[in-house]
């Protein structure tokens, strides 16, 4: 499998990640040769196989809904780059 | 005092020998002059003084605990309350963390002192520490080669004796590989043993912090401290942490030790396998036996791995969008150029591959293809282990195929470096504890490191193997020429 500049452009747009037209055909050079690494798996019929998700398969715990955490709202906010408010601003979404 | 062991410095700081102050000190009058290495990103001496006077007056009052007293760096993966928190990562590179990982707050209530953040590669993804935005670390044992990655800077800081003991975390060999091409002792726990919360997450399903030391004493020491159950990680294993100090010393006559043949093949520095063959001869005249075991699918360990930790990066790393903390562009027309810009600038070239490899996994259409089927080699792969385990006690073969290699030279071909990991991944894969200690030098003095495994939750056994070793052997205690 190998990956053209359009595809990689597709890939970088669903990760958000902007890239530029050159960018776009190193990444598709680049990702090629990993995805080709990648394909090795293709040598084993899994066919029967169950997929393992995570080593600790017992499932996951379940806690009371309870609130075990305080409000640190403020300090939380004060590393964030933009806020108003106890809000968190970003460029205008609704004209 | 530079060159002791963290039991030794327990043992002065008890007796008074030396306050945590001037430990501390020394320490990070050695950080200041071997800055070269750049093995720290952040290091805020007032900070650790605090912590050290603070340990002081806990061990005037009486009945301290072991690490009381004693310095000890944190890979920069950690958030620590008040200290800048970069993960290796420009999209970071102003994150003051608010609140403190789980395995920093153990240390604290230990009094152990945090003396930095060492670096690392960038989120963890590269085996070369050349990935840092901070910039690459030297090996101390040749400045002109790395010291392996991710946790490169741990690794070269407590080789240089820049710190007794430093964490690491692994996810395909981070904490065994650079422990290796540094001369140390380094112990990867079973996946659940050791919280990650508060830990900044790679690949979730995979990674594990743990110690980075001298020795498999000290490593029991930090494990006693970084182990155990915790509710706010919901993959932590609620179960009992053993002192693993008490173990230490057993007899290990009788212990049968599984060499995969698969690990014994071509693609091994000839050097690597002689010190490799010569480490097991040693645990032989201790009294193990060895068997050949086989883990058949070993070789798709690297395919495996190369869908499964991008496809839950790609994931992970989706929070890092310039609106919460960190990093966020100064140009953009809309919120998702913020976004795109953002993380275009923020991340790295390696990240990027690894979230465009993941992210492809997972889309439409190729799901069932890539992670699917590497879920599937997963299973296959962790039961190469069960079968093993059958006829034998621990695993042994080498941590890398080779020793520590020069400044850039894989650093332009990405999957050339994904190949060092080729006998550290698989562990991950299954989740088992996994352990690098010194076993010997290569002709140019470069140190090779001797890979134990283990069943889950046995690194007590894995810890007294090592710890009888060091009994026997000096290679862990030779220190880097220039850095006396």
């Amino acid at each position: 499998m190998s990956l053209d500049r359009e595809q990689v452009r597709r890939i970088a747009h669903l990760a958000r990640l902007h890239i530029s037209e050159q960018e776009a055909a190193a990444y598709a050079d680049t990702l090629s040769r990993i995805l080709g690494l990648i394909e090795q798996m293709n040598a084993v019929d899994t066919s029967n196989v169950a997929p393992m998700a995570h080593p600790n398969e017992a499932g996951l715990r379940l806690r009371e809904d309870a609130v075990s955490e305080t409000d640190q709202r403020e300090k939380f906010q004060r590393i964030a780059p933009a806020v108003d408010a106890g809000l968190y601003l970003v460029p205008k979404v609704i004209e | 005092m530079f060159d002791k062991t963290v039991a030794e410095l327990s043992r002065a700081l008890g007796r008074k020998d030396i306050s945590s102050v001037e430990l501390t000190g020394v320490f990070l009058a050695r950080i200041n002059k071997y800055k070269d290495l750049n093995a720290f990103i952040t290091v805020d001496p007032e900070r650790s003084l605090a912590q050290a006077r603070a340990a002081d007056a806990r061990i005037g009052k009486g009945g301290a605990g072991a690490l009381a007293g004693v310095p000890i760096a944190q890979k920069d993966i950690f958030c620590a309350d008040g200290w800048r928190t970069t993960c290796g990562s420009k999209i970071l590179s102003n994150f003051t963390a608010p609140y403190d990982a789980t395995i920093i707050g153990k240390f604290n209530a230990a009094g152990a002192v945090c003396l930095g953040k060492t670096n690392m590669d960038e989120f963890a993804m590269g085996s070369s520490n050349e990935t840092s935005y901070y910039g690459g670390v030297k090996n101390p044992w040749d400045t002109a080669a790395v010291p392996g990655g991710s946790s490169g800077g741990s690794a070269a800081a407590v080789a240089a004796r820049l710190s007794p003991a430093a964490t690491g975390t692994d996810t395909g060999g981070s904490i065994r590989q650079p422990s290796a091409l540094t001369n140390l002792t380094g112990l990867k726990p079973s996946y659940g043993r050791v919280s990650r919360y508060g830990m900044i997450a790679f690949a979730s399903s995979l990674d594990q912090g743990g110690p980075m030391c001298r020795t498999a004493e000290d490593a029991a020491l930090l494990l006693n401290v970084m182990a155990g159950f915790d509710p706010r990680d919901s993959t932590s294993v609620d179960a009992p942490v053993p002192d693993y100090t008490q173990t230490l010393s057993g007899d290990i006559k009788g212990l049968r030790i599984g060499l995969p043949k698969e690990y014994f093949g071509a693609g091994m520095n000839p050097e690597v396998a002689r010190t490799i063959d010569a480490a097991i001869a040693e645990c032989k005249k201790l009294g193990a036996q060895v068997v050949e075991v086989s883990l058949p699918n070993s070789q798709l360990a690297i395919p495996c791995y190369y869908v499964l930790a991008p496809a839950e990066a790609s994931s992970n790393l989706s929070r890092f969008d310039g609106v919460r903390y960190g990093y966020r562009a100064e140009n953009y027309t809309d919120l998702l150029d913020m976004y795109c810009k953002t993380r275009a600038e923020g991340f790295g070239a390696e990240v990027k591959r690894r979230i465009m490899i993941g992210t492809y996994a997972l889309s439409a259409g190729y799901y069932d293809a890539y992670y699917l089927k590497a879920q599937k080699l997963r299973r296959l792969i962790a039961e190469d282990f069960r079968k093993a385990f059958e006829s034998c006690d621990v695993i042994m073969g080498p941590t890398s195929p080779t020793t520590a290699f020069k400044i850039g030279e894989k650093s332009d071909d990405p999957v050339a470096m994904y190949l060092s990991d080729i006998y550290t991944i698989s562990v991950n894969l299954a989740g088992l504890p996994g352990m690098s200690i010194p076993a010997g030098f290569d002709s140019k003095g470069l140190p090779v490191g001797l890979q134990l495994i283990g069943q889950y939750f046995d690194e007590a056994r894995l810890l007294n193997v090592a710890h009888r070793y060091q009994q026997a052997t000096d290679w862990h205690k030779r220190m880097p020429k220039g850095f006396e």
